[in-house]
């Protein structure tokens, strides 16, 4: 019999009422190598990881540890075996110290079952050095979480997991909130732990990261083993079509020679929001889509959302069509025929225990009340939500369908459409393709390039510097508040907004 | 061991900054103050007499507070044991004088009444997940009918003299045993709370409960033992009570639970759950029971009394909230150097 590796999941098949989520997944870990899995979403990725977590019992498969088999019935076996997983969302006690939430329920106590402080603090400090030198005191084992950055959070998270001395890791998108410097921090720290024997998983959406971490990397589709491969024999294009089942070559798309960019018509003079961002001034083409790009904390959102009347701006003018807008709130905007897409769909965005329908028409809900007594002309809005389904291709058995359970791509899709629904003249939208598999990916920029067809120019700001450079027309770089760089499309590189985003002189 | 030595630059918060952002901090300083001026207000207030009565006065919500505040830590609430506390009074003054058994069956079947009502409470909402609110309200009544039913709507006394000298006689003399009871319990509750594992899990619960458990704590057991301590606190306290009075009275506890809560959230916890101290949770105690002396003592109208505490908790919720919104303004503003000086910066 062929030793096994270190980690084996053999045949894994996990079924739900409605769907096969996993059909017999294969998949291995070695030690100390860090293992990525790519899919789309609902490609299985998750559910994989919640039957290695303990949580999902599958109904076929064997998971074997060291050679020898696991049955996990909870996550506590799965823990005790050896496998820790640091989730998306953070389960830290905010207003406990970083000691008691590194060993949460497992602080060291006397026979009277009372804590012992300095022993608690002299073990978090141990493990506090794996990521911080001796003398550095950015944290410090009695620091009250609430009181770290967003990274530093996300580092007592994986301390947490690490105080169970797990032999396997699994990181589950661990960069969606971090800035370039932290998640090259986050990688130094990953690669200290592969020194240390164990074993990580590596779950993420951004496939330049793989190549960058990972040693070898999985491909799930629809709930079906598709391929594993060392990753320095494959390339990106290679691997988005595992992913997709078929050939993506360009899913930024090219602006047509015939779509010409109009004149300037929208223009913002001098912004100022104290503490956010300062002078920023910029004018706008009909038709032109208009990339912001920077760091996290460079104030893009928040500029955008000043713009929207979301953040009350200290000074500033916004002029559109040649008069200059009064905008105190998110509705003046919208009257203004001003759109925002958040960056954030679930918690800023859509309304996920409501139906589609109620979604679609949920920025522009006067239009369809333009009656005496203001009530809803659900026939008007059963037909554009139809519209607004097919338009969209969005994804779902009918227009009643709660939101909350669509996928990623289709609730992105969702959010787009109810902006689209106020008819804009200028649409901002701020990370519209986060947590969206590849194929919605590619269909929204389809559907903002033919917004931006029709004369409407379109604003995006976005982390991902692979779509700004993509979609954009021009790009646009802010840096710690003000805007520090312009570039036309053809002249943009990566090279050119790294640098300029983060100061690096040229 | 290590030494806590200050890095230029490094933005922990020296002690007497963190002390100062602590709940108990403020509400300490308020008791302190409103103890001053009292002082000069009334020629009464320093007494003997009067600062015992005060103590007294308070003994009977703060030893429910110690219960309570476990219970809205995990995020839960109780409602019914301002009646549990009646009906522990009526049945041991009942066992007592109708049933004539000695004093101390009459305290176990009481106590065995706070527990038992603590355990179901705790299971249905535990286990079955039915809201906190509901069902203890529901006891409210409950309880409070079968105060009814065993007292007749009457006074039960008088009770025996061994029994009354638990909540009349005086420790060495000179401080009545409930204010002991109180003391010790506070003492002993907020040591648990602070340093003990077990009690601490209380926290974690409030906080995530999901990531709790996977932690390894039974969130079912603690909450069910959560609710159980605070039904036999409220035993005690009724037992207290009633002997304090010498007897059982069928309106004993009327807005009990109330002032628990009150006297908790003062103190710094949130209803939301995840926060709280016992120290708060007496602070709080002391200064509504400060401020309905104080009001008696310059001769205002009794139903003012319940006016101005009702402000009190007001006033602290809304004050608390301002530091709240401050606390995540000064963590929005995300490039704090950004300021207008009024010129353009060149780049």
């Amino acid at each position: 019999m062929a030793e096994r590796e270190f980690l084996e999941l053999e045949g894994i098949t996990k079924e739900f009422p409605n769907i096969k989520a996993l059909d017999g997944v294969n998949f291995n870990l070695r030690r100390g190598e860090v293992h990525a899995i790519c899919g789309e979403n609902g490609a299985g990725k998750s559910t994989l990881i919640k039957v290695l977590g303990g949580v999902y019992i599958p109904e076929k498969g064997k998971i074997f540890i060291d050679g020898k088999q696991e049955n996990f019935q909870n996550p506590l076996d799965a823990q005790k075996a050896g496998i820790g997983i640091v989730h998306q969302e953070l389960s830290l006690v905010s207003n406990l110290s970083v000691a008691e939430n590194v060993f949460a329920n497992r602080q060291p106590v006397n026979k009277l079952g009372l804590i012992k402080t300095k022993q608690l603090y002299a073990d978090t400090e141990k493990i506090l050095r794996l990521f911080f030198d001796e003398d550095d005191k950015t944290v410090t084992p009695d620091m009250i979480v609430e009181d770290l950055s967003v990274a530093n959070r996300q580092v007592v998270e994986i301390m947490k997991s690490l105080a169970l001395n797990p032999k396997i890791l699994v990181l589950d998108e661990p960069t969606s909130s971090l800035t370039t410097l932290e998640r090259e921090k986050l990688f130094v720290n990953i690669n200290k732990l592969k020194a240390l024997g164990i074993g990580c998983i590596y779950i993420s959406h951004h496939l330049n990261e793989v190549f960058e971490i990972a040693d070898r990397v999985t491909v799930l589709r629809d709930g079906q083993y598709v391929i594993t491969k060392d990753v320095k024999d494959v390339t990106e294009d290679q691997l988005v079509t595992y992913m997709v089942g078929r050939e993506i070559t360009d899913i930024y798309g090219e602006r047509a020679p015939e779509d010409k960019i109009g004149e300037e018509y929208f223009e913002v003079k001098d912004l100022y929001v104290r503490e956010m961002f300062n002078n920023v001034s910029f004018k706008l083409r009909k038709g032109e889509i208009l990339g912001i790009s920077g760091l996290v904390g460079a104030g893009r959102s928040e500029m955008g959302m000043s713009v929207f009347g979301a953040i009350k701006l200290n000074r500033g003018e916004v002029w559109l069509d040649g008069k200059k807008l009064d905008i105190r709130s998110p509705h003046d905007a919208i009257k203004n025929k001003i759109g925002y897409m958040t960056e954030d769909r679930k918690e800023m965005g859509l309304f996920l225990e409501m139906m589609i329908k109620d979604n679609v028409i949920a920025a522009d809900t006067y239009s369809y009340s333009n009656n005496a007594l203001r009530f809803i002309d659900e026939n008007l809005v059963r037909k554009n939500s139809d519209e607004a389904v097919e338009e969209f291709d969005i994804a779902t058995p009918s227009i009643t369908q709660k939101v909350g359970n669509l996928s990623g791509g289709n609730q992105q899709k969702v959010l787009l459409s109810m902006w689209y629904g106020i008819k804009p003249e200028v649409l901002i939208v701020d990370e519209p393709t986060r947590g969206v598999d590849v194929g919605a990916k590619s269909d929204i920029y389809d559907h903002l390039r033919s917004l931006a067809r029709t004369g409407v120019g379109i604003i995006v700001i976005s982390s991902d510097l692979m779509e700004i450079l993509g979609i954009s027309d021009r790009i646009l770089v802010m840096r710690g508040g003000y805007l520090v760089g312009e570039l036309q499309h053809d002249e943009a590189t990566e090279e050119k907004v790294i640098a300029i985003a983060s100061g690096v002189a040229q | 061991m290590k030494t806590e030595t200050k890095v230029a630059g490094a933005k922990k918060p020296g002690f007497l900054k963190k002390l100062t952002q602590q709940r108990e901090f403020s509400i300490f300083l308020i008791v302190v103050a409103l103890f001053v001026i009292l002082s000069f207000a009334s020629p009464y207030f320093l007494s003997e007499a009067n600062l015992m009565s005060v103590l007294l006065g308070l003994s009977t919500e703060s030893i429910i507070a110690c219960g309570m505040i476990m219970v809205i830590i995990t995020g839960g609430i109780d409602l019914s044991v301002g009646s549990v506390t009646a009906l522990v009074g009526a049945i041991c003054g009942y066992c007592m004088k109708t049933l004539e058994l000695p004093v101390i069956v009459a305290i176990l079947i009481g106590l065995a009444v706070g527990v038992s009502i603590g355990f179901i409470n705790g299971t249905l909402i535990s286990r079955l997940g039915i809201n906190a609110f509901i069902i203890t309200l529901g006891w409210q009544y409950i309880a409070r009918g079968l105060v009814m039913v065993v007292t007749n709507g009457l006074n039960i006394s008088p009770l025996p003299k061994a029994f009354n000298n638990l909540g009349q006689g005086k420790l060495f003399g000179a401080i009545q045993y409930p204010i002991i009871v109180m003391l010790v319990l506070m003492v002993c509750g907020d040591i648990l709370l602070r340093k003990s594992r077990f009690f601490r899990q209380n926290y974690y619960i409030g906080n995530n409960e999901k990531a709790a458990a996977l932690t390894g704590i039974n969130v079912p057991k603690m909450k069910t033992i959560n609710f159980m301590i605070n039904g036999a606190l409220a035993a005690v306290a009724g037992i207290l009570l009633t002997a304090r009075l010498g007897s059982a009275s069928s309106t004993a506890g009327t807005n009990l639970e109330f002032k628990a809560i009150t006297a908790v959230i003062l103190g710094g916890a949130s209803l939301a759950g995840g926060s709280g101290t016992i120290l708060g949770a007496f602070l709080g105690s002391l200064l509504m029971g400060l401020i309905t002396n104080g009001l008696n003592l310059l001769g205002v109208d009794v139903y003012w009394q319940t006016f101005v505490i009702g402000c009190t908790l007001l006033l602290a919720v809304i004050l608390d909230n301002f530091k709240v919104m401050q606390k995540a303004k000064e963590r929005r503003g995300i490039n704090k150097d950004v300021v207008d000086t009024g010129e353009k910066k060149q780049e």
